[in-house]
């Protein structure tokens, strides 16, 4: 077992994983502004994704490349958390998942930034000012939705509930790892349930606590999601453009 | 019923020392949501530094209709360009 390479593919396959799934609004966003922030949010989950991957790979000292990493594996070798490759359904559930993911990421790519690591350090110096934003995205319209019509806040609650168990495996202890995700939850606490006291919701309640994406175990959403992102390069190995 | 998401214009500084500029327009719900839609609008290649968003309904602007009565006789006063003075010799720059 490699840790810093399991450590950098987890990171790495969170950003790619958010990427691909959010990057699936394009052309549906509810209005096109919308549509350019959403693709926006998407391209800097990609650029994070193709930074940890690249390293990842190095780390393993396979030979393995950010394409080898990205389009080559199948599920079970993907370590995302299944909070990303859960499907958008409607936007409420999308900005519910984004506000968990940023305000997770925020504090890690922070915490990454003055960790031992150089090349991990230089990577959350550079990705948590894209967390920042997304996290500042998701809360404004988080409150909109929350605050706003009668059946805007019936859904923004309905996504929030129905996200929410899986915010638990975020968090999963490590303590070996540079920055060990347990340390990162008193922030996202504090982060969300201002954002959700803000947007007049409730707090989910803990209980059931879904995990498995670390070890590979993924929910049947992930199949589909790569089948779609991987067809090409597998069908045209090394194809150029 | 007003519009759930009414038309702002934009006005991005490209750099610091220059004047806001008008780039476009676009809808939002809200001046924040203006500011952050212009930000992911307007501003993705390095455009700008500083960015205003204005209410499109909060502009006056003149009509096309007024054009001969505004800007005509503004035709026929060449004594309102600096034209006639001499240049003096080594001025570089006026």
């Amino acid at each position: 077992m490699n840790g810093p390479f399991e450590f950098a593919l987890r990171l790495g396959d969170d950003a790619l994983i958010a990427a691909q799934r959010l990057a699936e609004w394009t052309t549906r966003a509810p209005e096109m502004e919308e549509d350019i922030a959403l693709a926006n949010i998407a391209l800097d989950q990609l650029g994070a994704a193709r930074l940890l991957l690249t390293y990842a790979g190095e780390l393993e000292g396979a030979g393995r490349d950010e394409d080898a990493l990205a389009y080559l594996r199948d599920d079970r070798e993907f370590r995302n958390c299944l909070l990303v490759e859960l499907p958008n359904d409607d936007f409420a559930v999308t900005m519910a998942k984004l506000l968990f993911l940023s305000a997770y990421q925020l504090p890690l790519y922070t915490a990454l930034a003055e960790c031992a690591d150089e090349r991990l350090a230089a990577i959350g110096s550079k990705a948590r000012k894209e967390s920042a934003y997304h996290l500042d995205h998701a809360s404004l319209w988080v409150k909109r939705l929350g605050d706003g019509t009668e059946e805007s806040h019936r859904r923004m609650q309905a996504a929030a509930d129905q996200v929410w168990p899986y915010v638990a495996e975020l968090f999963t202890p490590d303590p070996g790892a540079p920055v060990d995700p347990a340390t990162l939850r008193a922030e996202f606490d504090a982060t969300v349930t201002a954002v959700l006291t803000e947007a007049t919701l409730a707090r989910p309640e803990s209980g059931w606590a879904p995990a498995g994406g670390r070890d590979g175990l993924h929910t049947e959403h992930l199949s589909y999601l790569l089948a779609e992102m991987q067809v090409l390069h597998r069908a045209h190995p090394g194809a150029k453009w | 019923m007003t519009d759930p998401s009414p038309l702002w214009e934009v006005f991005v500084r490209a750099r610091r020392g220059l004047s806001h500029t008008h780039v476009g327009s676009l809808h939002a719900p809200d001046a924040e949501l203006a500011l952050r839609n212009a930000r992911d609008l307007y501003t993705r290649r390095q455009e700008g530094v500083s960015i205003w968003v204005v209410p499109a309904s909060a502009i006056t602007a003149s009509s096309p209709d007024e054009k001969d009565a505004f800007f005509d006789p503004a035709a026929d006063k060449v004594y309102r360009h600096p034209t006639f003075y001499d240049v003096p010799d080594g001025v570089a720059h006026l």
